[in-house]
């Protein structure tokens, strides 16, 4: 009994259209969610976890089909930082994604073909609205909070200003509100990669092979970016797979993966090409590229005002794809709205991905920030 | 954190609090683990906020759901609106600011108050050290070797009081403290800690 409590399963729901920033309209559209824990009977302790960049709506518990943790297991769940004893957990996949929601590689009932790139360009406040009807199909007026880390947390600042009186907190971890040029760089040697490989073919490779090699390269350059050069250091060295040294007679002299660090990099591009689509990973990273929380609303302090919630950011001091400073833009600019912000810049050496890693810190900020939400809200 | 800060902020305490008004909004620089905006909260019904720079204080004090936010103190003064606040508090920690003329005038443009509390360099035991042993004073509430003492810019009750007058700020109280008892004559002879609460 107590491990089906953990057990979980993806619900779909359907809505008739969604209207875009680029100004089409999809029909229908799908949204893939899980829920953790229970609704209350005013539903005020609902919180909406956002996902990061190659997320699924599989954010904590065990997946009744697939039999895997949730991604951010570590801390949602009965007695961890989203406790699911007090709230309800509520997460989605992203409009664009490829876990359930519907993006290029679903069917598009006009042809009855996958969109492929017929998918219109989409954006993040496209990828909140959807999850803003969701929310409103649940019966949910008010969120206790939305929090996500990196474009999750993206997510979860235009949710603060688009919907501000659905949210009375939001948690923006290690992200930005809005990509620098080093990160679109990064975005784009991705997408070349994938458009580079001939097995893309201009994006309708559906019926026929993916293209894996691009794909994967293109994850390469990711996880590159989401570690840190000490945390490279550390987990690989200059360590060589099964010799100690590089000699004449032992070394290959080749192009074979020889040192840990290539072959890591080799499995993770493979490994994700099994399960995600190449198509998906150009959408979503143009619609983080396009992301400025400021756009259309003036400046950034002038997009802030609109809020309602209290805010905490968190960075890690390591992370140098969304690096502290950026974090640091949002909270003088919350300053000087004088809107309620809490910010801490957490010591890791993990690079970008401490937010899936630094589960104890981490854990005692957010505990006592949703408490203390929680306290005002049912107030 | 200083030993002078860990002793006085205690006896701060019921001291601010009876100073503040009710549901006040109000900003705490150099709030440490976040006591004090706690208490506020609970006792006064206060939005209270705070300003650290240390870290690990820092994650306590939001860990205890208090809106603290990691930052040097001069910058993120400059960062609000002017009145954003009904008070900022800047308890002990005046002597131990680089620009505390700097500081004081931006609280004073941030809120519409504020709450200085800083240890007296003028009492008679800081003065008698330095007369009988003629080296910096060393006492229990500046217990610092010179060269280990975050205390920068010592000051006395007669010091902030000409500060005041230079600078036409109202000084709407003054409390003077000796251990836990309240001090009134002579008070920049007999006060340990004096906390002062100024307007424009």
């Amino acid at each position: 009994m107590i491990a089906n409590a953990q057990m979980v399963e993806t619900q779909i729901e359907r809505f008739a259209a969604l209207p875009l920033d680029c100004g089409s309209v999809l029909t229908p559209v799908d949204i893939a969610f899980e829920t953790y824990g229970e609704l209350n009977a005013n539903r005020s302790n609902a919180i909406l976890i956002t996902h990061a960049f190659s997320g699924d709506a599989h954010a904590a518990g065990i997946h009744r089909v697939s039999g895997r943790p949730g991604w951010w297991d570590n801390m949602i769940g009965p007695g961890k930082a989203f406790d699911t004893d007090r709230y309800c957990v509520i997460c989605s996949n992203i409009l664009g994604g490829c876990a359930g929601t519907t993006g290029p590689s679903s069917i598009d009932p006009a042809t009855g073909q996958p969109f492929a790139m017929t998918f219109p360009v989409i954006t993040v406040p496209d990828i909140v609205r959807l999850q803003k009807m969701l929310i409103d199909r649940i019966g949910i007026s008010r969120l206790l909070a939305v929090a996500g880390g990196s474009m999750g947390g993206m997510q979860a600042l235009e949710w603060s200003v688009a919907y501000p009186e659905m949210v009375a907190a939001v948690i923006p971890i290690a992200t930005t509100h809005r990509h620098s040029a080093q990160q679109i760089a990064f975005n784009e040697v991705g997408r070349q990669a994938i458009m580079a490989d001939p097995d893309w073919d201009r994006g309708s490779y559906y019926l026929q092979r993916p293209p894996a090699r691009g794909l994967a390269v293109a994850r390469m350059v990711g996880h590159i970016t989401y570690m840190s050069d000490s945390s490279m250091k550390e987990k690989f060295g200059r360590r060589l797979n099964g010799r100690e040294a590089l000699t004449r007679e032992a070394a290959g002299f080749d192009f074979s993966a020889e040192f840990e660090v290539e072959s890591y990099l080799r499995y993770r591009g493979s490994q994700f090409v099994d399960r995600f689509d190449a198509n998906s990973y150009l959408y979503i990273t143009k619609a983080m590229d396009y992301f400025d929380l400021s756009y259309g609303r003036g400046s950034l302090p002038a997009a802030l005002e609109r809020a309602e919630a209290r805010f905490l950011l968190v960075s890690f001091s390591s992370d140098w794809l969304y690096p502290p400073y950026q974090s640091e833009e949002i909270v003088r600019a919350l300053r000087s709205r004088n809107r309620d912000v809490a910010y801490c810049e957490l010591s890791s050496q993990y690079g970008h991905d401490a937010f899936l890693l630094e589960v104890e810190e981490q854990t005692e900020l957010v505990r006592g920030f949703l408490n203390s939400t929680y306290q005002r809200v049912t107030r | 954190m200083s030993t002078v800060r860990e002793v006085l902020e205690r006896r701060d305490y019921a001291t601010i609090g009876n100073i503040i008004d009710p549901k006040s909004r109000v900003l705490d620089l150099g709030c440490g683990d976040g006591a004090l905006l706690a208490w506020l909260k609970d006792n006064k019904d206060c939005d209270a906020r705070g300003v650290e720079i240390d870290r690990a204080l820092v994650q306590k004090a939001i860990a205890r759901g208090a809106s603290v936010y990691q930052g040097d103190m001069a910058q993120s003064l400059s960062d609000y609106p002017d009145s954003a606040f009904d008070y900022v508090i800047l308890s002990q920690t005046l002597q131990q600011v680089a620009n505390p003329v700097t500081i004081l005038r931006e609280m004073l443009r941030v809120g519409r108050r504020m709450v200085v509390g800083f240890p007296n360099f003028g009492h008679w035991a800081v003065r008698l050290s330095l007369l009988t042993t003629g080296h910096a004073p060393s006492t229990s509430l500046f217990p610092f070797k010179w060269y280990e003492s975050p205390n920068i810019h010592v000051l006395t009750v007669l010091d902030f009081e000409a500060l005041c007058a230079a600078e036409k700020w109202t000084v709407e109280h003054r409390i003077f403290l000796a251990g836990s008892s309240r001090v009134s004559a002579m008070p920049n002879l007999r006060a340990e800690v004096a906390v002062f609460v100024v307007r424009k």
